[in-house]
């Protein structure tokens, strides 16, 4: 049951993870960070397979580096997007294939838009203005639909956020330690602090 | 032909491999490159082939490429032959960092290079890299600046100053005649920008300049700033040459100005 989220909005993109790491019903971790930065512009939010997920999120991230040293440019978020697919649909075709789920978040270094894309562990790719992996999508996807659109500013977009972490609290029937959450705008990717303790009031 | 180099793997009796010599031959015949330390500091300087009329030096690749993004290198030899050892560099470098969790270190990459080097000169059906090449970088974590060669034997060695390719000698000599310990960034440059000078008539336009420091990203010189550098120790050459002149006038009877010394024989 763990939570990942994704909101664009006018120069922004917010991804949010959940920070605890579970191991059937026990929590091993609760200060887990499951992003990584592929580069100064594109975020990775990943779930899934315990081990699985570092691990093909680190094999990403150092491909990512090496394409950028050997040919001096950065890759968009587009094709980064669509190299992971690449990636994912090729292990998905071997003997172990991997079982990541992912969002990519990143601004176009160009044109600074900002893009979300949603990736499954059957290499499904869908660009999308808002995105859910996991139970959360059951809680979050209708008042996203509801509330979301493409122009909304940084505050409004974690005013969303906020609306969508208290709709888990309210009903995932577990603990998930609350959510990681990280901004990636023009000037690069950075952390926002984020209230996790307050409580949500009953709807 | 002697005989003994027809196959890469083959001693001459007296200990020689010709083919890697031939490599080394390589390397003289290509321009010079120039990697000096400071006291927080390390430049590499290059000189540049001048370009055609007709050819677009924006997009032309340098010799100084980025390893990764604390390592920089430069090279002197054959350009294909760079293209591929680079490569192979850059490779490692983000291996290295995915298997440990760190960037390499400078030592290591060069390890690494010297050793891909040496491999080529013992496998069959290969031949060495013609290129010789000067790594430069900081450590992680770590302020001291790090400069080492390597040669297409597979030797890798560290230096405060060294040079590589055309007329590296007279460079070398150079650089030992003016290197101080603990330079300044100012220092730096100017030494490896004047001792680029011996070697580089057509001035500022064929050189390029590479300025490391800990912890920050490579800074490619940008070309004003070469050229005011270069002008000023031309200046200052002109200054040095006419003040010898005005105090040799009493005592020198020669009419063409000589070095000291030759003129009496």
């Amino acid at each position: 049951m763990e939570v990942l989220l994704g909101i664009t909005g006018k120069d922004f993109v917010i991804m949010a993870a959940s920070k605890a790491i579970m191991r059937g019903p026990t929590i091993i971790k609760a200060e887990d960070d499951k992003t990584r930065q592929l580069n100064p512009h594109t975020l990775m939010a990943f779930s899934g397979e315990a081990g699985d997920t570092v691990q093909f999120a680190e094999f990403i991230q150092a491909n990512i580096k090496l394409y950028s040293m050997r040919n001096d440019t950065e890759l968009s978020p587009a094709a980064v997007s669509n190299f992971v697919r690449g990636e994912l649909a090729r292990s998905l075709r071997s003997r172990s294939p991997y079982t990541v789920n992912l969002l990519l978040g990143g601004l176009d270094p160009v044109t600074e838009e900002p893009s979300l894309y949603w990736v499954d562990y059957l290499a499904s790719l869908a660009p999308v203005p808002y995105a859910a992996h996991g139970y959360a999508q059951y809680y979050c996807l209708s008042l996203l639909d509801k509330h979301h659109n493409p122009n909304i500013s940084f505050e409004e977009g974690m005013k969303l956020l906020e609306m969508c972490t208290d709709e888990l609290k309210r009903r995932l029937p577990i603990d998930y330690k609350g959510v990681l959450v990280k901004v990636v705008t023009k000037d690069g990717v950075r952390e926002v602090p984020f209230d996790n303790d307050r409580v949500a009031r009953s709807a | 032909m002697s005989g003994y180099d027809r196959a890469l793997s083959v001693f001459s009796p007296d200990g020689h491999v010709f083919q890697v010599e031939y490599a080394m031959e390589a390397v003289k015949r290509g321009t010079c490159a120039v990697g000096v330390k400071g006291k927080d500091i390390v430049v590499l300087g290059c000189e540049k082939r001048s370009a055609l009329k007709l050819q677009d030096t924006r997009i032309t690749p340098s010799k100084i490429a980025l390893v990764d993004d604390h390592v920089c290198l430069a090279f002197a030899g054959l350009n294909a032959d760079a293209r591929i050892l680079i490569d192979k560099a850059r490779l490692e470098a983000q291996s290295h960092r995915l298997t440990v969790e760190d960037p390499v270190t400078i030592e290591y990459i060069t390890k690494y290079i010297a050793s891909v080097q040496q491999r080529y000169t013992q496998s069959g059906g290969v031949r060495p890299f013609g290129i010789s090449t000067l790594i430069v970088g900081f450590d992680q974590n770590d302020g001291t600046p790090r400069l080492y060669q390597t040669e297409p034997s597979g030797i890798y060695s560290a230096w405060k100053a060294n040079a590589i390719g055309r007329s590296s000698k007279t460079v070398r000599e150079f650089l030992e005649r003016n290197h101080q310990d603990e330079m300044d960034r100012e220092q730096t440059i100017q030494l490896t920008i004047k001792s680029l000078l011996e070697v580089v008539q057509t001035g500022a336009k064929n050189i390029e300049v590479a300025i490391m420091a800990p912890g920050k990203r490579v800074e490619m010189l940008p070309d004003d700033q070469i050229e005011s550098y270069v002008k000023s120790i031309e200046t200052e050459k002109q200054e040095e040459a006419a003040k010898k002149k005005t105090s040799r006038g009493g005592t020198t009877t020669a009419a063409i100005l000589t070095r000291g010394g030759e003129s009496a024989e």
